[in-house]
């Protein structure tokens, strides 16, 4: 049934639906949306779960460590400073193999204070184990969440919903919220590998010598690559079931396209309407939507941007000393390919700054109007200070 | 003496400790007293080593180490996914050194016993960084020397009152404990593990390798501990019910300091001073008790 709600609502809709056993979160604007709908469904006996209410972001996800050794399905929430407190978890979840599922709502990182959508601090992140999707709609949001327990649970690894602050999470958007019965038919009841047993007892994440360690992370370095295919047997599934589907990455008129916007997040929304008024003006320009982050899809990008001339990577993250981080990615992904198009990167919208059709088609008629990038990252719409 | 403390044996020989460890002690004498249904969480500390190396485990129950300051944190995950589970019977054990606890554990500590996580927390407190080499924690005593209180700079702060802190959060069960006293640290095991919430358990734990002593004597010093009361025995109820364990007659806490290498700088001056502190304490809880100084 469709019903007008918040992107936020949208995450807690499905973590509801995944029949999550235990949830473990900190407040953090503008995360808290999330976990006060959830608080309420525990409260209220919606959901049959336990709600932790622990006195970090730290301990939110040290105690779902605790929960999914423990073999039951976890679900936490956070926002740019309290995603840096958890990274030293967040590789200790991946390296404990456990499959915890969490919404990061994009948050700019301090300082000074801005509560509004940035990507770095989830991108910052990248080298933690964790798979990451980047949403663009509440819809998506809501699949995605249910998707990523199957995915996680299937190669033991955490997954990362991330979502742009207030531009999705505290958006009303019309969403398809399924039914029970159509979710569990989706989605097994979790059924872990390992775990913390009296009847079994095993010491879990002892001090492992040089002759184990690197074996040990080969195999979750092939549980990263096996994502790869098994995202997409995912989202056969879900289809089956749903009738949607999104893509690891989403080509729109790429084909012929002479150009095309690389974007990720709800910043894709707008740039569809840009690249529709670009082409019915006569404009060679496609879009491509990176949904998928970690693994990042290289085969599918190669693919899709090989045969434009000129490609403008659009980033509302930055890495100082390098480049936006997305750029970073996809030039890395295209350096082997020999013919492979220009690369262009545009930095825009950091700490919240709109980023509006004009921004887009600016970065359009620079990409176009230079033969080679001007800059390796161009700052848009930097104010005079 | 007949001790009243089970035959059966749930940590196996094979562990890595110093001779002498006062923590294998501690561990050993305390799952005798829990059982085998019991998780232990074990956040960074000695017991990190001391339990083996992947694939080998010294305890015959389950472990899951952690990372240095998510003892409270993890330990309320595991209990909540057994509630979840709909097991009430296992016993969930954070084990934890001094720093674990006092220092870098604190916050995810105070943050389990303030939700009053169901679960026992047992320090057992060497009086250093002893894993990484004998660094001082806020738990190392006045008058000790460190690696990073070398010489001169030797400790000149007072160890913090850990049980004290617990206390202050209305825990149900807060109790001191020490490796010479077997039979009283048996029975506060049980009587934590039958108390619902959370529990503290704080355990004197000698190190042969940190406070320079020979590996023979770590129980006799950590009895005189006891007994020159800079280690009292007691617990506490409800944060309230104090009950002191032991009373030891008059014992100069010089017979404590002489007996070891990281307290070899100390002057009579100096020790003058460290029993003027522990008659205080003493005093204070001796008060807290309703008993007279």
């Amino acid at each position: 049934m469709k019903r007008v709600v918040e992107g936020s609502q949208a995450v807690a809709e499905a973590v509801r639906l995944a029949r999550v056993n235990v949830i473990s979160a900190y407040p953090i604007t503008p995360q808290t949306h999330i976990v006060e709908f959830l608080s309420e469904y525990c409260a209220n006996g919606t959901m049959n779960a336990r709600f932790l209410r622990v006195e970090s972001e730290h301990s939110a996800l040290a105690a779902l460590i605790g929960t999914a050794s423990t073999g039951v399905r976890s679900f936490t929430a956070t926002s740019g400073q309290g995603l840096a407190l958890m990274h030293e978890l967040l590789h200790w979840a991946s390296g404990a193999r456990l499959p915890i599922v969490m919404a990061e709502v994009n948050r700019a990182l301090a300082p000074g204070w801005n509560i509004w959508i940035d990507q770095t601090d989830s991108l910052a992140q990248r080298d933690t184990g964790w798979i990451q999707m980047y949403c663009e709609h509440g819809q998506e949001v809501l699949d995605s969440v249910i998707q990523a327990y199957r995915l996680g649970e299937l190669v033991s690894l955490p997954v990362m919903v991330v979502l742009d602050a207030f531009y999705l999470s505290h958006t009303y958007e019309p969403v398809d919220i399924p039914e029970q019965e159509l979710v569990d038919r989706f989605l097994p009841p979790y059924k872990p590998m390992f775990q913390l047993d009296t009847e079994d007892p095993c010491a879990f994440g002892s001090l492992v010598t040089p002759n184990a360690y690197m074996e040990m992370r080969h195999n979750i370095a092939m549980a990263m690559e096996e994502v790869l295919s098994l995202f997409q047997d995912v989202e056969n599934e879900f289809e089956a079931i749903f009738d949607r589907r999104y893509g690891a990455i989403e080509p729109v008129g790429c084909d012929d396209a002479e150009i095309i916007l690389v974007t990720s997040g709800t910043v894709t929304s707008t740039c569809r309407q840009v690249v529709d008024d670009l082409r019915s003006r006569g404009e060679k320009v496609g879009l491509l939507k990176v949904k998928l982050f970690r693994p990042f899809p290289v085969d599918l990008i190669r693919q899709n941007l090989t045969s434009a001339k000129k490609i403008a990577v659009i980033d509302r993250n930055f890495s100082f000393g390098a480049s936006g981080i997305f750029a970073q990615e996809i030039r890395a992904a295209l350096c082997n390919t020999p013919e492979r198009p220009l690369s262009f990167g545009y930095v825009v919208g950091l700490g919240g700054r709109d980023v509006t059709e004009d921004v887009l088609e600016d970065i359009y008629w620079d990409t176009k109007n230079n033969e080679v990038p001007v800059k390796e990252s161009i700052w848009m719409g930097l104010q005079e200070v | 003496m007949e001790l009243n403390v089970l035959d059966e044996e749930y940590m196996t020989s094979g562990h890595v400790a110093c001779p002498g460890c006062g923590a294998a002690i501690a561990m050993r004498f305390f799952l005798k007293a829990v059982g085998d249904k019991t998780i232990i969480v074990l956040p960074a500390c000695c017991w990190s080593i001391i339990a083996g190396p992947y694939p080998q485990s010294t305890v015959k129950v389950p472990v899951i180490h952690s990372a240095f300051e998510t003892g409270g944190a993890v330990a309320s995950g595991v209990r909540a996914a057994l509630d979840m589970k709909g097991d009430t019977e296992t016993t969930v054990v954070t084990w934890a050194g001094d720093g674990g606890t006092f220092d870098i554990g604190f916050q995810a500590l105070s943050g389990a016993v303030e939700r009053n996580e169901d679960f026992i927390y047992v320090c057992y407190d060497n009086e250093a960084y002893m894993n990484t080499g004998i660094q001082r924690s806020s738990s190392t005593p006045y008058g000790a020397w460190t690696t990073t209180t070398p010489g001169d700079e030797w400790k000149k702060l007072r160890k913090k009152n850990i049980v004290e802190v617990l206390v202050a959060h209305r825990i149900p069960y807060a109790a001191t404990a020490n490796i010479a006293f077997p039979e009283d640290l048996v029975r506060k095991a049980k009587k934590a593990q039958s108390i619902k919430g959370s529990k503290f358990l704080h355990i004197f734990a000698s190190c042969p390798t940190g406070w320079r002593i020979p590996s023979e004597s770590s129980i006799k010093i950590a009895r005189i501990a006891v007994q020159t009361n800079i280690f009292p025995l007691y617990e506490v109820e409800d944060g309230v019910k104090y009950t002191i364990n032991y009373k030891p007659k008059e014992f100069p806490v010089s017979e404590y300091f002489k007996l070891q290498g990281r307290f070899q700088h100390l002057t009579d001056e100096d020790m003058k001073h460290i029993q003027k502190m522990v008659d205080e304490d003493w005093a204070l809880l001796l008060r807290k008790a309703g008993e007279r100084p």
